[in-house]
C-alpha cells in the first residue's frame, strides 16, 4: 500500500490540475493522475494547439492584404504546413511543461497511469493504456507508478473526447477528429466539417484561411447553435464572404470512403438528397464524458446524458467521490472545469465557496471573425417570459475598429427591462474574446445599466463600444 | 447664473423631508428673508427663508413632494437683470439620479447570525443537500450583509438594491448570500417571495405576533433575522381583515418617527422600572398659594398659572442634580455626564406627540418654566417647533394623570438614560403613625437605561424626586 493523500485528481487537464494546485495551497496532500499528457486536451489537443494555429492563419490573411494597410511585399507569401503545425506543438508543449513545473512547485505528486476507483477512498493506477498491445505513452520524470493508492477524497476530473456517428468513424486519414486536424502533413485541397460548434468553426475558419475548400454542414438552421441568432448570421455572412460554403438543416446520411477522398450524402430538412466530394472529413460533433474505465458504475455513481451527476460543490452522493469539469456536465469548457474544481476543492476544505454560476460562464469561438457570448441569448431571453431592452453597436461605429481595419462586426447588450439586469451579451468581430471578460464582471457584480452607462470606457479602443452598446439599449447611444 | 434653493437640513439627522407648500409663485420678486416654501419633517413644519434676492425663476420640487433629499435643488432664483426663461433652463435639471436612499441600518440594530452547514465530505448528493447548500444559508462568519465593523453599511449588489427599491423592500432585513455576505438578486427575490409563502399558511397560524418563524420553518426563508423589525408583511397583516372593513391612513412623517424610534427605544435599550408614590398635598398648597401671588398682565391675565406638572419638571430637574449619575447618557463608548438638566416634556398633539426640551430647567423658575411649557406646547399643536427645540435632552416626564391613569410606564425617548411617567394626584387612605389617614398621592414610575442608570442609582434618583415634591418649598430657592 502505497502513500496516503488527503486528496486524488484523476486527470490532470485544465480542471484536473487547476484543481490539484488549489488543493495544495489548501494544505491537502495531493496527487494527480495522468495517462496521456499532462494539461489535458485543451492544452495539447485543443484551445492552445488550435490559437496557436489560428494565429498563423490570421498572420497570413494579414499578408495577404498588405495593400489595405499600404505596405507592399516584394514575392509570394506562402506557408509551410509542417512549420504551421510544428510551431504550434511547441506552444503545447511549452505549456505542458509548464504545468508539470507547477505541480511540482506546489508539492503535488503526479503518478502516471489509468486509474480505477475499487471503492471510496483507494485509487488503483495501472498501465497508461489498459491495453498491453498498445504503445505505452512513457511516463514522464518524477511521476510516481503503478499500484494501489489511497485519498480521502478522490476528484474525477477525467474530462471528454470527440463524439463518434455511427458509420462516420473517425480512421485517422480520410475522417478527421480534432486530433489529426490539429498536425496536418499538408492541408487539404477540400474538407467537409460536420458540426459547427465552437470546433468546427475554428478549423473550418483555420483551412478556409490557408486556402482549402470548406463546406461546413449543420443538422441545426443556425451555424453557431448555442450563439445568439443575429450575432451567428452576421458571422456566418462574414464566412460566406470569405468563401466558406454552409448547409444547415442538414445532416450527413452517409459517408463513402475513396483512396484520398470521401465523398458525403447529405440531407437538407425537406429530404433533398446531395453528394459532397472533399479531400478530407473533420467530425466535430461534440463531445462524450470520460466516465468509462474508472470503475465508477459500481460505486453507485448516478449518471445523467451520459455524464456523472454531481451537486453544487461536485458530490457525486458516493462519500469522499467527487467530480468535476467536461465528465460533470455541460458547459464542457476549461475555464468551467477550473472553476468547478476549485469551488470543489474549497468546500472539502471547509471553506464556503460559491456554486458556480452556470449562466455567467462565458464562451470564445476563435474563428475570423471571433465570436464571444455570455448569458442567454435573445431568443432564450423572449422565451424566459423577459420584457427585454436591446442595445446593438455595430463596428463600424468604433474609430479604433475602423483604425484596425476591422469594420465588421457587432455588440449586444440585452438587459431585463424591468430591472436593468443585464442578462446577456453577444459579440462577433475583432478581438471580441478579450472584450466579453468585460461583461462577465458586470454581471458577476450584478449591475444595472446604470452602473455600466457611468463607466468610463479608454478611447480609443474597441472597448469603447460595450459602453454604446448598454446606451444603445437605452436610446442615449452617441456614435450610432 | 441662477441660484439654486436647496432643501434645507433643519436639523443635524435630517436626511430628506416633506415640500409642503410654496409660499411664492414662479415668477414673484424675491427679498431676503422672504419665506418662500414650508417644509415638513420628522415632527414639524418650517419655513424655508430666502437668503438672496431676485425672482423666483423656477419651481423645480412642486409642493406636496414626500421624502425629498437635503441638499436637492428645490427652486431656482433668477439675479436681477438675469433672464427668467433661461435662468430657469440654463440650470441643472432636476437631478434624477439624486442620491437614493442608501438603505443603511443603523449600527446597533440588531442581526441575529446564521450558521451555515459546514461542508462535510461527501455528504449524499440524493439528501437534497444540494439545495441546503445553496448560498441561502446564511453565514456565519459576518453578520450578512451588514459591515462587521458597525460602520452599518448595508453590502448588497447595484441590482440587488434596485430590486430591493421596486419590491419596497428594505434591505436592512435581508440576509446576503453573495460574496462576503453580501446581498445579492437571489437574496432579494427570495424575500420577496416571503410573504406569499407566509399568506398561504393558515390565518390562526398567521396572526401569531410573528409570522417569521414560520417562513423560517419552510426552510427558504433567511431572512427573518432583523430584530427591529419583527412585524409580519402589510400583505399577511391585511389578510387577518376583511377587506373593506378598515380604512387605510398612510403615515405621515411623525407617525414613522414615532414608530421608528420606539422600536428602536424598546429593541436596544435595557428597560428597567422603578415605583413610587409622592404626596402632594403639601405642593398643591404652596402650588395654590404662587398661583394666587400671580400679578396680572395688562389685559388682566395672571401673569403665570403654575400646573402640578410644572413642580414635577422642575422637581425630575433638581433630582438630577442632586443625583448627577443618573443625568447620564449611553453611548458605545463612553458614558455622557450631563452637567445640566434638559427635560423634555411629552405633549399629545393631534396625529401624536412630540416632546419639547426644557433646557437647564435646573436654574429656571417655577414661572419661567410654566411660561415656556405653555408657549411650546402651543407650538408644538400648530407643529412649528424647531428642530432643536426637540432634540436631546437628558431625560424626560410623561404625564397621563389628567386622564385618571394611577400609573404606568413610559418608553424612554434616545437618547434620554431615564423617563419618568406620572399618573394622577388623588385622595389615598395611607397610613400615618400607625393609623390610616387620608393624603393626595401621586404614583410615578422611572424608566431607566439600565446601561447607564443601575437599580439603585435610579431608586436614589427616584428619592430625591420624592423628597423635592413633598418638601416643595426647596424648589423655590
Amino acid at each position: 500500500m502505497a502513500d496516503a493523500y488527503d486528496v486524488i485528481v484523476i486527470g490532470a487537464g485544465p480542471g484536473g490540475y487547476v484543481t490539484a494546485i488549489r488543493a495544495a495551497q489548501l494544505g491537502f496532500r495531493t496527487a494527480v493522475v495522468e495517462r496521456e499528457h499532462l494539461g489535458g486536451i485543451c492544452l495539447n489537443w485543443g484551445c492552445i494547439p488550435t490559437k496557436a494555429l489560428l494565429r498563423s492563419a490570421e498572420i497570413y490573411h494579414y499578408l495577404q492584404h498588405p495593400a489595405d494597410y499600404g505596405l507592399t511585399i516584394e514575392g509570394q507569401v506562402g506557408f509551410d504546413p509542417a512549420a504551421v503545425v510544428k510551431r504550434s506543438r511547441g506552444v503545447s508543449q511549452q505549456l505542458a511543461t509548464g504545468v508539470g513545473f507547477l505541480l511540482k512547485k506546489n508539492k503535488v505528486d503526479v503518478i502516471w497511469g489509468q486509474a480505477n476507483v475499487p471503492r471510496p477512498g483507494e485509487v488503483v493506477v495501472g498501465p497508461p493504456k489498459p491495453d498491453a498491445a498498445q504503445p505505452q505513452n512513457p511516463p514522464p520524470k518524477g511521476t510516481l507508478g503503478q499500484g494501489t493508492y489511497r485519498a480521502k477524497h478522490i476528484i474525477v476530473a477525467t474530462g471528454a473526447r470527440p463524439r463518434v456517428l455511427p458509420g462516420i468513424e473517425p480512421d485517422g486519414r480520410l475522417i478527421w477528429t480534432y486530433f489529426e486536424a490539429m498536425v496536418p502533413k499538408a492541408f487539404p485541397k477540400s474538407l467537409i466539417v460536420m458540426g459547427s460548434g465552437a470546433i468546427g468553426i475554428e478549423f473550418a475558419s483555420f483551412y478556409r484561411t490557408m486556402g482549402t475548400d470548406v463546406t461546413v454542414i449543420e443538422v441545426l438552421p443556425q451555424i453557431l447553435p448555442v450563439e445568439d441568432a443575429e450575432i451567428a448570421a452576421l458571422a456566418r455572412k462574414r464566412f460566406e464572404k470569405q468563401g466558406i460554403t454552409f448547409l444547415t438543416s442538414t445532416k450527413v446520411t452517409q459517408v463513402r470512403k475513396g483512396t484520398d477522398d470521401v465523398t458525403a450524402t447529405v440531407e437538407d430538412a425537406k429530404g433533398a438528397r446531395q453528394e459532397i466530394r472533399a479531400e478530407r472529413l473533420i467530425s466535430a460533433v461534440g463531445v462524450v464524458g470520460n466516465v468509462e474505465g474508472i470503475g465508477l458504475e459500481k460505486l453507485g455513481v448516478q449518471f445523467e446524458r451520459g455524464l456523472v451527476k454531481i451537486d453544487q460543490f461536485g458530490r457525486t452522493g458516493v462519500e469522499g467521490l467527487y467530480a468535476i469539469g467536461d465528465v460533470a456536465g455541460p458547459p464542457m469548457l476549461a475555464h468551467k472545469a477550473e472553476h468547478e474544481g476549485t469551488v470543489c476543492v474549497e468546500a472539502i476544505a471547509g471553506r464556503h465557496p460559491h456554486p458556480i454560476e452556470k449562466a455567467m460562464i462565458p464562451g470564445c469561438t476563435y474563428c475570423q471573425p471571433q465570436v464571444a457570448s455570455v448569458g442567454m441569448t435573445e431568443a432564450k431571453a423572449r422565451e424566459a417570459g423577459f420584457e427585454l431592452k436591446i442595445g446593438r453597436f455595430p463596428f463600424a461605429g468604433n474609430g479604433k475598429a475602423i483604425a484596425l481595419g476591422e469594420p465588421d462586426g457587432m455588440v449586444k447588450t440585452i438587459f431585463d427591462a424591468k430591472s436593468g439586469k443585464l442578462i446577456g451579451a453577444h459579440m462577433v468581430g475583432a478581438e471580441v474574446t478579450e472584450l466579453i471578460q468585460g461583461y462577465v464582471v458586470a454581471m458577476n457584480l450584478e449591475t444595472t445599466e446604470e452602473e455600466l452607462m457611468h463607466t468610463v470606457f479608454p478611447h480609443p479602443t474597441l472597448s469603447e463600444m460595450m459602453h454604446e452598446s448598454v446606451l444603445d439599449a437605452y436610446g442615449q447611444v452617441i456614435h450610432k | 447664473m441662477p441660484i439654486d434653493i436647496l432643501m434645507p437640513a433643519l436639523s443635524p439627522t435630517m436626511e430628506k423631508g416633506t415640500l409642503a407648500k410654496w409660499l411664492k409663485k414662479e415668477g414673484d420678486a424675491i427679498k431676503s428673508g422672504d419665506v418662500l416654501a414650508e417644509i415638513e419633517t420628522d415632527k414639524a413644519t418650517m419655513e424655508v427663508e430666502a437668503v438672496d434676492e431676485g425672482v423666483l425663476a423656477r419651481i423645480v420640487v412642486p409642493e406636496g413632494s414626500a421624502d425629498v433629499p437635503v441638499n436637492q435643488v428645490i427652486g431656482l432664483i433668477a439675479e436681477e437683470g438675469e433672464d427668467l426663461s433661461a435662468a430657469a433652463s440654463a440650470a441643472a435639471a432636476p437631478d434624477a439620479s439624486a442620491p437614493a436612499s442608501p438603505g443603511v441600518v443603523k449600527p446597533d440594530d440588531q442581526v441575529l447570525q446564521y450558521e451555515r452547514p459546514g461542508a462535510t465530505a461527501g455528504a449524499p448528493l440524493t439528501t437534497g443537500t444540494a439545495e441546503a447548500f445553496r448560498g441561502g444559508k446564511p453565514l456565519a462568519v459576518s453578520a450578512a450583509g451588514v459591515s462587521a465593523d458597525g460602520s452599518g453599511r448595508v453590502f448588497a449588489s447595484p441590482l440587488a438594491r434596485r430590486l430591493a427599491s421596486q419590491a419596497g423592500l428594505d434591505l436592512g432585513a435581508i440576509t446576503g448570500t453573495g460574496p462576503g455576505g453580501r446581498i445579492v438578486e437571489r437574496d432579494v427575490r427570495a424575500a420577496e417571495k416571503a410573504p406569499k409563502v407566509a399568506s398561504a399558511a393558515p390565518i390562526a397560524a398567521a396572526s401569531q405576533p410573528a409570522a417569521a418563524p414560520q417562513l423560517a420553518a419552510s426552510g427558504k426563508v433567511p431572512d427573518v433575522r432583523n430584530a427591529a423589525a419583527p412585524t409580519a408583511p402589510d400583505s399577511v397583516i391585511k389578510t387577518m381583515f376583511e377587506a373593506g372593513s378598515y380604512e387605510e391612513v398612510p403615515h405621515d412623517n411623525m407617525r414613522k418617527t414615532i414608530a421608528r424610534r420606539l422600536t428602536e427605544a424598546k429593541g436596544t435599550i435595557p428597560h428597567f422600572y422603578l415605583s413610587l408614590d409622592c404626596e402632594l398635598d403639601a405642593l398643591l398648597a404652596l402650588r395654590e398659594q404662587i398661583n394666587a401671588s400671580a400679578g396680572q398682565s395688562r389685559e388682566g391675565k395672571p401673569l403665570f398659572k403654575m400646573s402640578v406638572n410644572d413642580f414635577v419638571i422642575k422637581a425630575m430637574a433638581l433630582a438630577l442634580q442632586r443625583v448627577p449619575d443618573a443625568n447620564a447618557t449611553w453611548t458605545e463608548r463612553a458614558m455622557l455626564k450631563h452637567r445640566h438638566s434638559d427635560v423634555g416634556v411629552a405633549v399629545s398633539i393631534p396625529g401624536g406627540l412630540i416632546t419639547p426640551v426644557i433646557r437647564r430647567a435646573e436654574s429656571k423658575t417655577l414661572s419661567a418654566i410654566s411660561n415656556e411649557m405653555k408657549d411650546m406646547a402651543a407650538r408644538a399643536k400648530a407643529r412649528k417647533l424647531k428642530p432643536e427645540e426637540y432634540t436631546g435632552g437628558t431625560t424626560a416626564v410623561s404625564n397621563l394623570g389628567m386622564f385618571g391613569i394611577r400609573n404606568f410606564s413610559a418608553v424612554i425617548n434616545p437618547p434620554h438614560a431615564t423617563i419618568l411617567a406620572v399618573g394622577v394626584g388623588e385622595k389615598r387612605v395611607v397610613v400615618k403613625g400607625g393609623a390610616p389617614s387620608v393624603a393626595t398621592v401621586m404614583s410615578v414610575t422611572l424608566s431607566t437605561d439600565h446601561r447607564a442608570v443601575d437599580g439603585a442609582l435610579g431608586a436614589e434618583l427616584l428619592g430625591a424626586f420624592k423628597r423635592l415634591i413633598e418638601n416643595p418649598m426647596g424648589m423655590l430657592v
